[in-house]
């Protein structure tokens, strides 16, 4: 297995050079959603501007203490991103009726939350490898988290019960269940990768593993059924199988496992399309569209999906400016559908820099697998990078009429507490683990070596704290 | 572990490039067809949700948006809506938009290519673009004695206009409606509106009649026949021309009678003059059947028939049949047959007449403005063409004078004042007729052409509704 080469540098005041830029991207933005409908500095301006500066800010100072040679460009991305959110949603408000509760503050609110969440792990957690101790908790949390929705403190909201009311508000546990499975998946995966590998009959080409390794494979296919049929959350199940799916793939490297879990992604569709009828309802909507007796069908008719188009080609290629569309005509604009919001606004040419920001956002955090020397970490990152892709992917896969639409946020843009608090708590367990892939390896004094040539042999001077499965 | 975490970022690559290429379809390649599609509302909700500029009359607005607690954040209101409701037409959401609001609505808008500027300076100063007002050359008062003038239940339009100008003063139909029932944000509202609008008999929703309904002239159009007699070179004021009582054509039963009870039977032949003054239907007949049928045309031509407008409304043609036999072609000459002109088109004989021969034309806009009062454009007066000579206008003129002070318009007569006219009766039904009166005041020096039209209405009572109208509102405007 091939080692990647960082240089060591730290690279933190590169990184200050683009959150400024980044903070410039999400204040104008904010800025030019504000001002056509009310003075552009406006509470709200300031609150966001504050906010959003001093807390980026802040963990840009925490990652110069505790992670010097974390990725320097994930933590500005996210920022932007996050920043870009605000604005549409608070643009969105502006053009809802007076008498609903404005979101966007209370999204602020929920950015300060998410950021000093992520400020405490980074604190918490020099070493990402700390959280393998936590495997089998982590199962448990995650048990817990995705069945607290079916307790009496559960709601259901729009036909999915993935909800559970927390006195100030509403919070969706399976945010954070995503983050808990993939550190279990992680865990489990690197301790017995061995196990799965070597252990079972090889049929033709494959090597089919044994049952009893198999389990942990089903009972995440069960996972995403389950969510499916008590939570009826389409999106989440998707989320969870398509994370143990890479996960698994990544440890072992066997195709099989691939082929396998398709053809359980057969089972699952065939078995959800037959008995869930709201997920033959989508299905039909997704076909079947622009067929006017689907269009207004209610429920499952496909008239978000649809407005959500027409919203994408009112934008065309540049877009009718920030403010000048009419996204609220879309339901749901400021949470699933918000690409379609920025696409009309921005247009093709801002959406493509969008998801741009997605691309190398995964492709920092894959990279960051890639250095790190530990089977753990490689796979934790691996695993929490692929979810962010997939999760694009299937948002905006559903609002292009790529595939159907299922009801998930964008992730860092979305209304939404849970999951901008979730994708923020990733962004530090990626952060964490790219300062291990980039940190040079503590070495004694050398003489005549060039930092580079530290890594290329890969003989760590001292000793691993953990056991080393990759090796 | 390395390959395969490559591998799986290949996936996610994948993944993005497949959203990229489907962002790119929807947004470049399909837009069009989805932008054209009839379940997207979007533009009509841009429209609607705009603050759209205000038709006003003497500084007040007729129509205007105002804020809305609604999705579309502003409502189209129309003040005095009856009054102005054919020139205004209406905004509406399930209905489209008609005349002014359909015709100005670039400017109302504020989308037009000439409001580029301001469009420009509110993208960067932040100010919610607004669209432009219209102006309109209307005078509220003389409107508002034009509508008053034509009674409740009663089908009519009358048009006031400036010779020398073209501007519209005036311009009324009955009946009338109110745009506000149409202009609601409530689609099944609107539609029952509708409805009931449509039940209610000779009233046109979709037009303005006064520019868009062709109406049979009767003898308003002899000043047709003796401005193409005067021009041809062929008649003068001396010319006697015979004056039987009906006009009868070889082979065929029908004949062309004058109006029994007037004052033609008086004489056997007539000049030009008394022809008016009674309105004899037989010389004139004679002088189409002496000219031909594309004389006839080619004057009326002059006058503005076969001619569409925009004023900025949409004028229909007036039109003057062809192909005619020597019976049709008596019969056109006197305004029946297939004759057809609107009432605006009628307005303006009078004012190219009045106006030394030169016709105006016609315009129901005085100024654009800015959301910043601004003066964007102001339509200046624009010649169409001269329709007669000089020479020609002056002789019709005093004739006409002579139609107010002997003949059939009496009841058009201002103390005071030279009033020129000519009525007309078109016979268009067993119930009834279209009584006539176009002329303009002072002779000497011309401030307005007016042209009354009331549909089926018996003799009697078109006389009452057209001539003592015409005084009024000739008094009105020279009391200004």
């Amino acid at each position: 297995m091939s080692d990647v080469l960082t240089a060591p540098r730290s690279r933190r005041n590169i990184e200050l050079v683009l959150l400024v830029l980044a903070l410039a991207v999400a204040v104008g933005a904010n800025y030019l959603a504000g001002i056509g409908r009310e003075e552009p500095f406006s509470d709200y301006f300031w609150s966001m501007t504050l906010t959003l500066g001093l807390m980026s800010l802040f963990i840009h100072v925490i990652l110069r203490f505790r992670a010097k040679y974390a990725d320097p460009v994930i933590l500005p991305l996210v920022v932007a991103l996050n920043g870009i959110g605000l604005a549409m949603i608070h643009r969105l408000d502006l053009s809802a009726a007076s008498d609903i509760t404005p979101v966007a503050p209370q999204q602020v609110l929920w950015t300060a939350v998410a950021i000093g969440a992520a400020a405490v792990l980074l604190i918490l957690f020099r070493d990402h490898r700390i959280l393998r101790r936590f495997t089998y908790i982590s199962l448990i949390v995650s048990a817990v988290l995705l069945l607290l929705p079916l307790t009496p403190l559960g709601l259901e909201i729009n036909g999915a019960r993935i909800w559970i009311s927390v006195g100030v508000g509403t919070f969706q546990p399976g945010e954070i269940a995503k983050i808990t499975l993939a550190i279990f998946f992680a865990g489990y995966l690197s301790t017995n990768r061995d196990l799965i590998l070597l252990a079972g009959k090889k049929i033709g080409p494959l090597q089919f593993p044994r049952f009893r390794d198999l389990a942990p494979m089903a009972a995440a296919w069960l996972v995403s059924i389950g969510v499916l049929i008590f939570q009826r959350d389409l999106g989440s199940s998707i989320l969870f199988f398509g994370l143990f799916m890479v996960m698994i793939y990544v440890a072992t490297s066997r195709v099989s496992w691939v082929l396998i879990g398709l053809a359980m992604i057969g089972v699952g569709v065939f078995v959800a399309l037959e008995l869930f009828s709201h997920v033959a309802l989508r299905f039909d909507s997704w076909i079947n569209a622009f067929s006017p007796d689907v269009y207004d069908r209610a429920p499952g008719g496909s008239r978000q999906v649809v407005q959500g188009l027409f919203g994408l080609a009112n934008g065309g290629l540049i877009g009718t400016g920030l403010g000048e569309g009419r996204p609220d005509l879309v339901t749901y604009a400021n949470s699933d559908m918000i690409i379609a919001a920025l696409g009309e606004e921005l247009g093709l040419i801002g959406v493509v820099a969008i998801v741009m920001m997605y691309v190398i956002l995964v492709s920092r955090g894959i990279r960051a697998a890639l250095g790190t020397k530990d089977g753990f970490g490689k796979l934790l990152a691996c695993g929490l990078s692929f979810t962010i892709a997939l999760q694009c992917f299937v948002v905006i896969g559903g609002i292009t009429r790529l595939i159907p639409l299922t009801g998930l946020t964008t992730p860092f843009m979305s209304a939404g507490g849970s999951s901008l608090l979730a994708n923020w708590l990733i962004v530090a367990l990626l952060l964490l683990i790219s300062e291990t892939a980039r940190r040079p390896a503590p070495t004694e004094p050398m003489k005549d070596s060039f930092p580079e040539a530290l890594g290329v042999n890969g003989k760590p001077v001292k000793k691993r704290p953990e056991k080393e499965a990759t090796r | 572990m390395n390959q395969a975490i490559r591998s799986a970022w290949v996936v996610a690559i994948g993944m993005f490039a497949l959203i990229l290429g489907s962002l790119t379809y929807v947004q470049f390649f399909q837009a069009q067809a989805l932008n054209d599609n009839d379940w997207n509302s979007r533009q009509l909700y841009q429209d609607f949700g705009r603050q759209r500029g205000a038709i006003l009359v003497d500084g007040r607005a007729i129509a205007e948006s105002v804020p809305s607690d609604d999705a579309f954040n502003f409502q189209r209101v129309y003040n005095e809506p009856e009054l102005y409701a054919h020139l205004t037409g209406y905004y509406s959401l399930s209905l489209g938009s008609t005349q002014l609001e359909d015709k100005e609505s670039s400017i109302l808008s504020g989308t037009s290519s000439s409001l580029f500027y301001d469009r420009v300076v509110s993208l960067f100063s932040g100010v919610e673009a607004q669209g432009a007002s219209v102006e309109l050359t209307i005078d509220p008062e003389i409107q508002q004695l034009a509508s008053d003038l034509i009674p409740d239940g009663q089908r009519g339009s009358i048009v006031v206009t400036e010779p020398s100008t073209g501007n519209i003063l005036a311009m009324v139909s009955k009946p009338t409606y109110d745009p506000n029932l149409l202009s609601g944000h409530d689609t099944a509202i609107i539609e029952e509106n509708v409805a009931g609008l449509l039940e209610q008999p000779g009233l046109s929703i979709y037009t303005n009649p006064a520019t868009q309904s062709l109406v049979a002239p009767g003898s308003v159009f002899k000043l047709i026949d003796a401005a193409a007699a005067l021009e041809s070179g062929k008649y003068d004021a001396e010319s006697e021309i015979p004056n039987p009582p009906a006009l009868e054509f070889p082979g065929i039963e029908y004949t062309l009678p004058n109006f029994v009870t007037g004052g033609c039977a008086s004489r056997t032949t007539a000049d030009l003059k008394f022809a008016l003054e009674q309105s004899c239907n037989t010389p004139f007949a004679q002088i189409a059947l002496d000219l031909g049928e594309e004389t006839i045309q080619e004057q009326a031509a002059k006058f503005g028939f076969g001619e569409e407008l925009t004023i900025p409304t949409q004028v229909i043609a007036s039109s003057f049949p062809s192909d005619l036999t020597d019976p049709e072609l008596a019969q056109s000459a006197v305004g029946q047959f297939d004759t057809r002109v609107t009432p605006l088109q009628m307005a303006m004989v009078a004012s190219a007449i009045a106006n030394n021969g030169q016709l105006m034309k016609p315009q129901l806009v005085k100024s654009i403005r800015a959301a910043d009062l601004e003066l964007i454009e102001s339509p200046q007066p624009e010649v169409l063409r001269q329709s007669v000579s000089r020479e020609t206008a002056d002789q019709l003129t005093d004739w006409m004078v002579n139609v107010v002070d002997n003949g059939t318009a009496t009841g058009a007569q201002v103390p005071g004042v030279e009033v020129a006219g000519k009525t007309g009766t078109a016979e268009v039904s067993a119930t009834g007729d279209n009584a006539w009166f176009t002329g303009f005041a002072p002779a000497d020096d011309p401030q307005v052409a007016i042209s009354i039209v009331m549909e089926n209405v018996d003799i009697p009572t078109g006389q009452q509704l057209t001539s003592p109208s015409a005084k009024r509102l000739i008094e009105a405007v020279l009391n200004r």
